[in-house]
């Protein structure tokens, strides 16, 4: 009957809970992993220490880069269709400029943009002095959009593949709303490297260097570029020497296809290339065109090094030196193995826990929920008597089922969780002490246990329902506004509510009925 | 055997003696927004503010003014510190930097190791939050508090009072006055405080009584809860933020219970003054609200000694928020009914309403 399907729903949760809280039992749990689920509660970072990373990913200057090829490319595309394209050039990163010193090819220049750059939409060209032609393009919006799109695609994939190389367990890495990416490393011990390694354009570059040139005047000759050479020991990035290079690069980190870190024959540290057979081929050109001269291997913008080129380089192998320490080449290796990221990334927030103060953490919220716990069980017990221990057994019964459920959605618990988990202990007893106030007040009326058990479970569950709620509300919003270990707080406090809820309502009542049936009517103790 | 902290049929005269009760709450009002803006005044945390927040362990014990002075280098600007957990070894050392991470753990190590040789520290904790990070957390809290006030009024008046028209009619307005506001450019904080003061007004003038009362207990909890917060100089961070949230939620609950014993009181006893009526229903829910207080209180509390120094924060808010709102229902939110409405306004509310039967709801 009615008493029966509820004794078989409290028996149900009652193993499901187990089921799904066994996992997290340091002993018990591993012994019977055979037979139980194997989702358990996962530690937050600032309980088992670790890095928590958010990256800005600047895409804009995704949309810039790509811009400047869109110029070079376009440029090239008109000379071989015989239409002269002078000084492209990006202006405020996002608008392409250059110039059509003829007036006649406007039309062709046209026809070749749109047939050829349809991403590219072209204002109406302003006519110079002598008859040239000023055209100012820019992208079109689907295409910034693409662009943006792909380089937080790439950007995402780049840091996971360093990370995975680096040797990370249960790295998470995610996409976030305004191109951010979060990252979250969690027992890392050297935070700084790998900060470090994540941040790293690794953009790597050969170009060719003019000898020619005197590097360090304002105004340099067209197609050479002045790079500064990377200075050791410089901790503040003071630029170093100015090296003139021209400035398109021979070689690109794109045509890399390995990277080892080595030693060399004077036993410093450095990074070995291998090169895809399209890059050993150009290099394998380029060295034997240009022997004699320096070539310039530059990382970011910074000349690592310029050795000369003795002979002709085949078998496509080259190497980074620049006075790496033995971490620092590994590390090199890995982002160049990695991929270079599309636009630089900034660190825009950074966290880090070492693992001791996480256990302490741990501790300290352990004990303050003992201590809670205690106060609040022996608490109920003296001021309700035997249906106080009911309650306490309810608590019992409510933290099971908010370690289950937590396990069960593969929850991460953080310290303001367990913060949550405390408080809960205090709140859940409130749906107690409303029935319990209630049936206390009917008893005074007069009326038999049972008669009063019945119609205190029936007017106190509406109120407790509604008194939760707004906690619960509550809860619900901070876990759509808040991060991280604020949402752990709000996932163990909605979540312990919900079970007090069931307990009181639902399981003490059957408790409490059969106990008013059998006991007489002296036999409640509240 | 079984104890009772609160007697059945005490009759507390908390009505009668609301002067007192709101010159308390005036006082602590008061109070409040001094300690907000006088001295240090309020103390954003680096969750909100930006900045850098460095944990640091030293092997032995050092004093503050040591470490401030050794700390007093340019290349750390804007040095605060903080004395951390019991064994005078652990600091708190904030900074305003927008310095990368990677170089600001360096400048700090180094500092640390020229200034105390023979003290060597360890970082347990860095925290770098960039300017827009703190922007971006700064408006989400904002908004999560306003979300949180705009769903309870809403609930409240549609709970209570049966005015599910009157509350979408005020959700709208608050939405459509927040969009409008929002277009000007404002800082969320403005629109929050916009957003708050509209709910008070559309309440007052469409007489959603019940939200009103609820409301203003609500913001006066918030407000000394803050006050002692700022008073004791602690950062506001994400963790206060959650615990304000709490507060919210939790001590609406106490006002709930109470206003829902009301309600039934109206029909019960309808030949007496409403006076009486909310002294009485305060009173019959006097244990409860003790109890359930008390309890929360003691978790709070263990927390509070216990739970170590990063959720100290949280813990503090949740204590006085618990135990401020305990007392702002009864001398807050009850006796404000009593000052918005007459009997028959009551009255008349209560008999428009198809009611459903005493007992229905709460009779705790």
């Amino acid at each position: 009957m009615f008493q029966k399907w509820r004794v078989l729903v409290i028996l149900l949760v009652l193993l499901l809970a187990l089921a799904y809280a066994l996992p997290n039992v340091p002993v018990l749990g591993p012994a019977m992993s055979s037979v139980l689920p194997d989702s358990k509660i996962s530690l937050g970072l600032d309980l088992k220490g670790g890095i928590h990373l958010t990256l800005g990913v600047e895409v804009d200057k995704a949309v810039s880069n790509s811009l400047a090829i869109t110029g070079q490319d376009l440029r090239r595309e008109a000379k071989d269709k015989k239409i002269t394209v002078l000084r492209p050039r990006v202006v405020g990163g996002t608008a392409l400029e250059f110039l059509v010193p003829r007036a006649s090819d406007e039309a062709a220049l046209k026809e070749l943009v749109s047939k050829r750059f349809p991403q590219l939409v072209l204002d109406e060209p302003q006519r110079g002095e002598a008859g040239q032609l000023r055209f100012v393009g820019h992208f079109s919006d689907q295409e910034i959009k693409r662009i943006e799109d792909m380089a937080m695609d790439q950007a995402l994939r780049t840091i996971r593949n360093r990370i995975d190389q680096f040797g990370v367990a249960e790295p998470d890495i995610r996409k976030q709303a305004g191109n951010r990416i979060q990252v979250q490393l969690p027992g890392l011990s050297d935070p700084r490297r790998a900060v470090q390694l994540l941040g790293q354009t690794a953009h790597l570059e050969f170009h060719l260097v003019r000898e020619d040139v005197d590097a360090s005047k304002p105004v340099l000759p067209a197609g050479v570029i002045a790079l500064p050479m990377l200075e050791k020991g410089s901790a503040d990035d003071k630029p170093g020497r100015l090296i003139a290079v021209e400035r398109d690069a021979m070689l690109t980190g794109e045509d890399v296809a390995d990277a080892r870190p080595t030693f060399d024959q004077f036993n410093q540290s450095t990074v070995s290339l291998t090169f895809n057979s399209h890059g050993a081929e150009i290099f394998e050109r380029v060295t034997s065109e240009n022997v004699g001269r320096a070539m310039a291997i530059v990382l970011d913008g910074k000349v690592y090094s310029a050795p000369n080129i003795r002979e002709r380089i085949g078998g496509g192998r080259a190497s980074i030196s620049g006075s790496f320490t033995t971490a620092e080449a590994q590390d090199l290796a890995i982002v160049l193995r990695a991929g270079s990221l599309p636009a630089p990334v900034t660190v825009l927030e950074e966290r880090t826990v070492g693992p001791s103060l996480g256990q302490e953490s741990i501790n300290s919220g352990l004990t303050a929920g003992l201590l809670g716990a205690a106060l609040v069980m022996v608490f109920m017990t003296v001021y309700y008597g035997k249906s106080g221990f009911i309650a306490d057994s309810m608590l019992c019964f409510t933290l099971l089922i908010l370690m289950a459920g937590m396990s069960a959605f593969g929850a991460t618990l953080t310290l303001p969780g367990i913060a949550g988990i405390v408080l809960t202990i205090g709140m859940a007893v409130d749906a107690n002490v409303l029935i319990y106030e209630r049936i206390r007040e009917e008893i005074r009326l007069g009326f038999t246990p049972l008669a009063a058990v019945k119609s205190g479970f029936d007017a106190a569950s509406v109120a407790i329902i509604d008194s939760n709620l707004t906690t619960i509300i509550t809860a619900v919003i901070l876990y759509q506004f808040g991060t991280g270990p604020v949402r752990g707080f709000a996932v163990t406090l909605t979540l312990g509510i919900i079970a007090s809820m069931f307990t009181a309502v639902f399981v003490s009542r059957v408790i409490f009925e059969r106990l008013a049936r059998t006991c007489g009517p002296k036999g409640l103790s509240i | 055997m079984s104890f009772h902290f609160i007697k059945p049929g005490i009759n507390l005269n908390f009505i009668g003696n609301r002067k007192i009760g709101y010159t308390v709450f005036g006082i602590l009002l008061a109070l409040s927004l001094i300690s907000c803006i006088w001295g240090h005044g309020l103390k954003l945390g680096i969750d909100f503010a930006g900045g850098v927040n460095a944990q640091v362990r030293f092997a032995h014990n050092i004093g503050d003014e040591t470490l401030k002075k050794g700390l007093d280098v340019p290349e750390l600007p804007g040095l605060n510190v903080q004395l951390f957990g019991e064994e005078g070894r652990d600091y708190l050392l904030r900074f305003n930097s927008d310095e990368p991470s990677t170089t600001l753990r360096t400048k700090i190590e180094q500092a640390l190791a020229k200034a105390f040789p023979d003290n060597p520290a360890s970082m347990e904790r860095l925290e770098v939050v960039g300017p827009k990070v703190g922007k971006d957390l700064t408006e989400k809290g904002l908004s999560a508090i306003f979300y949180a006030i705009l769903t309870i009024a809403v609930y409240i008046s549609g709970r209570f009072e049966q005015k599910w028209m009157a509350a979408a009619i005020m959700a709208a307005c608050l939405w459509g006055a927040t969009y409008l506001v929002g277009l000007t450019g404002v800082s969320t904080g403005i629109l929050v405080c916009v957003a708050m003061v509209i709910t008070l007004g559309v309440c007052f003038f469409l007489k959603l009584n019940f939200a009103l009362a609820a409301v203003v207990s609500l913001i006066v909890t918030v407000w000394v809860a803050i006050g002692v917060l700022s008073f004791m100089q602690i950062d506001l961070d994400l963790n206060v933020l959650a615990a304000v949230l709490t507060i919210i939620g939790y001590a609406l609950n106490d006002t709930i219970i109470t206003f829902d014993r009301l309600r039934e009181n109206l029909h019960l006893h309808t030949d007496k003054p409403i006076g009486t009526l909310i002294n009485m229903s305060i009173n019959q829910t006097l244990a409860r609200t003790v109890l359930t207080s008390g309890t929360t209180m003691m978790s709070a509390l263990a927390l509070l000694i216990l739970g170590g120094g990063v959720i100290y924060s949280f813990a503090l808010t949740m204590s006085v928020g618990v135990l401020v709102g305990t007392f702002a229902t009864m001398f807050i939110s009850c006796p404000l009914l009593l000052a918005l409405g007459d009997t028959e306004f009551y009255v008349k509310v209560s008999k428009k309403e198809e009611y459903e039967k005493p007992g229905e709801h709460g009779m705790v």
